[in-house]
């Protein structure tokens, strides 16, 4: 448990770092998350059954979300406009991006229900889930908060928070964008990142 | 009853317009019932609809029923940064002479347990409506698809959306 705690913290240093030391994307923040690392190494399943890695997941720009397929309200809003923004900085911009979706519910989630979920959205959004472990420990990495509403049977709902994450693949956390952020929002201010890569 | 046989004729001859589902009884009017499309291992489907209260005095919807394990009226509710559903008690309200809105990051019916049978793109989903004094109204909801854009997911021919209405799209 110590060891592990310590490759994280190593880890995040390593991932906040060049950000700080000159932030090539003064220009595009919009949110301030001060000191506070978000994101950082996972290990999770993959829609094929097999594990990997953020390393393996985030090769270029990606939006990353937590969620739930059973959840019927919120997180198919966020994904379905996340897949809308993916499209228009695609069109707008030729920008091609990558987004996951990331289970809080894996219980239930498993990997044919999370990749069946994404493909709804976008050719390009993949679900991932995990062992109820690795689905804690990337949260954790997110600083992503969830609690399952249990009432005893499989109709049980998830409290979630809902943000989605702007990664760079070997920078890390750029952007958060809520719920209210539109699909053009969170296209034109993905774009202003990738502009700066 | 249904109310919309000239606007479903209308809507053949005029494909690119789109007219109001309409449902009536009593002094209610229950518009636009729709759903979405969901993944073929889904648990879940989602209801929106628009309830108008023409009458003076307040209405209640009690409950919905539909053909699947259960059906809740439920909200979304965003308390700082955490999103949540609860189950509405006790109905919701339809005040005299006002509209209450079903729609996305707000009020919804909840279809749980699909089991297999996923919602399909302009597939129908009957269910029933049951208001306190007003009593009970079938309506249909119609599936759309859940990402009306270019990815060629989602089965319409909608290839030239507009960015500025999919503002309008997104939850307040």
């Amino acid at each position: 448990m110590i060891r592990l705690g310590l490759a994280m913290a190593g880890a995040l240093a390593a991932v906040s770092a060049p950000a700080l030391a000159q932030d090539q994307f003064a220009e595009c923040r919009a949110s301030t998350v001060g000191e506070a690392a978000i994101g950082g190494p996972f290990e999770l399943i993959d829609e094929t059954g097999n594990t990997v890695t953020d390393a393996d997941m985030i090769t270029r720009p990606t939006l990353v979300y937590f969620g739930y397929t059973f959840c019927p309200d919120a997180c198919p809003l966020d994904s379905a406009r996340n897949a809308l923004a993916m499209d228009f900085l695609e069109e707008d911009h030729g920008h091609e991006i990558d987004a996951l979706f990331i289970t809080i519910d894996p219980a239930r989630d498993t990997v044919d229900v999370v990749r069946d979920y994404a493909d709804v959205f976008h050719p390009r959004m993949i679900g991932l889930t995990g062992s109820e472990e690795q689905i804690a420990a990337a949260a954790q990495q997110y600083r992503v908060f969830y609690r399952a509403q249990r009432g005893g049977d499989e109709f049980y709902l998830v409290d979630h928070t809902t943000f989605t994450y702007l990664m760079l693949p070997g920078i890390g956390f750029a952007e958060f964008f809520r719920t209210s952020a539109t699909p053009d929002e969170v296209a034109e201010l993905t774009a202003c990142y990738v502009d700066n890569l | 009853m249904k109310t919309d046989l000239f606007a479903a004729a209308g809507f053949a001859a005029l494909p690119f317009m789109a007219f109001a589902d309409e449902f009536a009884v009593g002094d209610l009017v229950i518009s636009d019932p729709i759903s979405y499309e969901t993944p073929v291992t889904a648990q879940t489907g989602v209801g929106y609809l628009s309830i108008t209260n023409t009458g003076d005095v307040d209405e209640t919807l009690i409950d919905v029923r539909a053909d699947f394990p259960r059906v809740m009226l439920h909200e979304t509710i965003t308390d700082g940064d955490i999103t949540r559903m609860q189950h509405v008690m006790g109905g919701l309200v339809i005040p005299a002479g006002a509209t209450v809105s079903l729609e996305p990051g707000s009020f919804h019916i909840m279809f749980m347990g699909l089991g297999g049978d996923p919602f399909e793109v302009n597939e129908d989903i009957p269910a029933t409506l049951v208001f306190e004094t007003a009593g009970e109204l079938d309506i249909v909801f119609k599936v759309e698809a859940r990402v009306p854009a270019t990815t060629g997911q989602t089965g319409t021919d909608m290839s030239d959306i507009d960015h500025d209405d999919m503002h309008e799209e997104d939850g307040e």
